[in-house]
């Protein structure tokens, strides 16, 4: 029951890394202006696809959950690839924080200091008046907070229970639950500011109070989508084969009852603001409806009426095709969501999806699979020694 | 009714679930199952019909759906056009939005009420109507089969294997 990484695998891998290099080397020496904002798309995608597997995690330690036994593996090498989530994440800020001082633009556009210079034409009284919380120092410490408590968790979760396949016993099922406890309530704070601080200050005048929960539940929904793929896939391989079609139903469940939760917050925020009619907040959504229609609208239809009205039924949670096929689309929907989040406010109205833009995601798709696979080899796929295997094993809905 | 019903009563559930393939295998036909609490795999070993029940919410939810929006269609947009949000759109797509609250509480009052409804009409509880209870404490810690059968001798038939494979009665 152990995962080997093929060479057929790594293969695909390393030519999607080089694809993905090939893509951001061009955009760069193009001068394509989504360049920044195709990095940070990305960058926060896998890293909040990767940080879902962690939250999963730690989810069903702390609610004592037993179906969920025979996943757990997969949520752990999801969370493995959260460190270089990190860099990236670093290498993007650093990055385009040069490339700013020299002359080039800002994926935050907070970051110039003619803002909060009153004597400038540029002076703005609205960020200024934000410069106690969006100022590069205590952004910084932020970032590197939020790294430290999601990465130190996901290793701590990995080594108890790596430890866990050694020793048995429940102390360390109910160590990782204590220390999951914890983490969930630290996640609950820094998922809802990391979204503002990477995400919601790129419209820096622009605030919603929903924003954090919308980009959890999108980034949930997305991690789930991506345990599901892995999922399958294993069972096909036949890695898995203490995997019966009750887990799957379950797994096909959360996938079904999130897409319509995140629809749920997605359609809260939209709602109130359009409304409202508020000049200030409908800003965000007039550039994105009149400049990226088919993306608004395709948002809504692949993120919504396709996990609906395809994983409704009983049965079609339980059919290894349709779960594989849901989860890449909603794989891709949620692409496209993060998409409308980050790239109309860096480049305005001048977007477009070329294969730069497609290459870079590869590229970011090849390392995760990379990542994700070495992890998956590295350990049993089953916890032999968890004190709630047998409950797992004999689940029956 | 051309169909009569023999009933067993147990009050073991393991005593049932190795009755029930000695019944099948006498080519009874095993139509429900009546039990205080979920039995894992029983509708499995039965071979019990799948119930319709989750189509007819699917009906009754899309009902609801299109009731509230010819509802607030007539009310808002044709009766008495009505300045939404400050968008004086009058067209029922554009103003959609506003709308999709009401809609939702629609499709899951209709859906909810619809399945009860049924239920209660299927179970023949209606207000005034003596209930069919076979055994009171088929609520507690009693199970009973449900054996359908033609003639009076074959109930006596299932009747006699139920009590050979551990039922504390027969009805």
């Amino acid at each position: 029951m152990n995962y080997t990484f093929n060479q057929k695998n790594k293969t695909i891998a390393f030519v999607l890394i080089a694809i993905g290099l090939v893509s951001i080397a061009a955009s760069f020496l193009t001068h394509n202006h989504q360049a920044w904002s195709n990095l940070l798309h990305n960058t926060f995608y896998f890293m909040a696809i990767s940080l879902a597997g962690t939250f999963f995690l730690a989810v069903q330690y702390a609610a004592e959950v037993g179906w969920s036994v025979v996943l757990k593996r997969i949520l752990e090498a999801m969370g493995t690839f959260l460190p270089f989530a990190a860099i990236l994440m670093l290498v993007v800020f650093f990055g385009n924080l040069m490339a700013g001082h020299n002359g080039g633009h800002y994926i935050y556009h907070w970051l110039h200091h003619d803002l909060y210079d009153p004597a400038s034409a540029e002076y703005d009284k609205i960020i200024a008046g934000k410069s106690g919380y969006l100022n590069l120092p205590f952004f910084v410490i932020r970032m590197l907070a939020y790294f430290a408590i999601w990465i130190g968790f996901t290793r701590l979760f990995r080594k108890l229970s790596l430890k866990e396949d050694i020793e048995g016993g429940s102390a360390n099922y109910l160590k990782a639950r204590k220390y999951s406890a914890t983490f969930l309530v630290l996640f609950a704070v820094t998922s809802s500011t990391s979204a503002w601080d990477f995400i919601m200050s790129i419209d820096t005048h622009w605030y919603s109070t929903l924003f954090g929960w919308y980009t959890f539940a999108g980034m949930f929904i997305s991690g789930i989508a991506v345990m599901n793929f892995i999922l399958v896939y294993l069972v096909k391989k036949g890695n898995m084969p203490f995997i019966t079609e009750h887990h799957l139903h379950d797994a096909g469940k959360f996938m079904f009852a999130f897409s319509i939760f995140w629809t749920y917050l997605w359609f809260a925020q939209f709602m109130l603001i359009w409304y409202a009619n508020i000049p200030e907040e409908v800003t965000y959504f007039m550039i994105r409806f009149e400049h990226y229609r088919p993306l608004f609208i395709a948002n809504f239809l692949i993120n919504f009426i396709a996990p609906f009205l395809v994983l409704m039924t009983r049965d079609a949670k339980r059919k290894l095709n349709l779960l594989m096929t849901i989860s890449v689309v909603l794989f891709i929907g949620h692409w496209i969501d993060v998409f409308l989040m980050v790239t109309p406010g860096v480049v305005k109205e001048h977007w477009h999806i070329g294969w730069m833009e497609i290459g870079t995601t590869l590229g970011f798709l090849g390392l995760f699979m990379y990542v994700i696979q070495t992890s998956l080899a590295k350990a049993p796929l089953l916890r032999e020694k968890h004190p709630l295997l047998q409950e797992s094993l004999h689940h029956s809905i | 009714m051309s169909t009569k019903i023999a009933y067993g009563i147990f009050d073991d559930d393991d005593v049932v679930m190795h009755a029930i393939p000695k019944l099948q295998e006498k080519k009874f036909k095993l139509v429900d199952f009546i039990s205080p609490n979920t039995i894992n795999g029983l509708d499995h070993a039965m071979f019990l019909k799948r119930t319709r029940i989750s189509k007819e919410a699917f009906m009754y939810g899309i009902t609801g759906t299109s009731l509230a929006l010819l509802m607030m269609w007539y009310m808002n947009i044709w009766d008495w056009p009505m300045d939404i949000g400050g968008k004086p759109s009058f067209a029922l797509y554009k103003n959609l939005p506003a709308f999709i609250p009401v809609t939702f509480e629609s499709t899951v009052l209709c859906a909810a009420h619809g399945m009860v409804i049924t239920f209660y009409l299927r179970s023949k509880l209606l207000p005034g109507v003596e209930p069919h209870v076979i055994d009171v404490r088929a609520t507690d810690d009693r199970f009973v089969m449900a054996i359908e059968v033609k003639t009076d001798a074959d109930k006596d038939a299932a009747h006699s294997a139920m009590k050979a494979l551990g039922a504390m009665y027969v009805k």
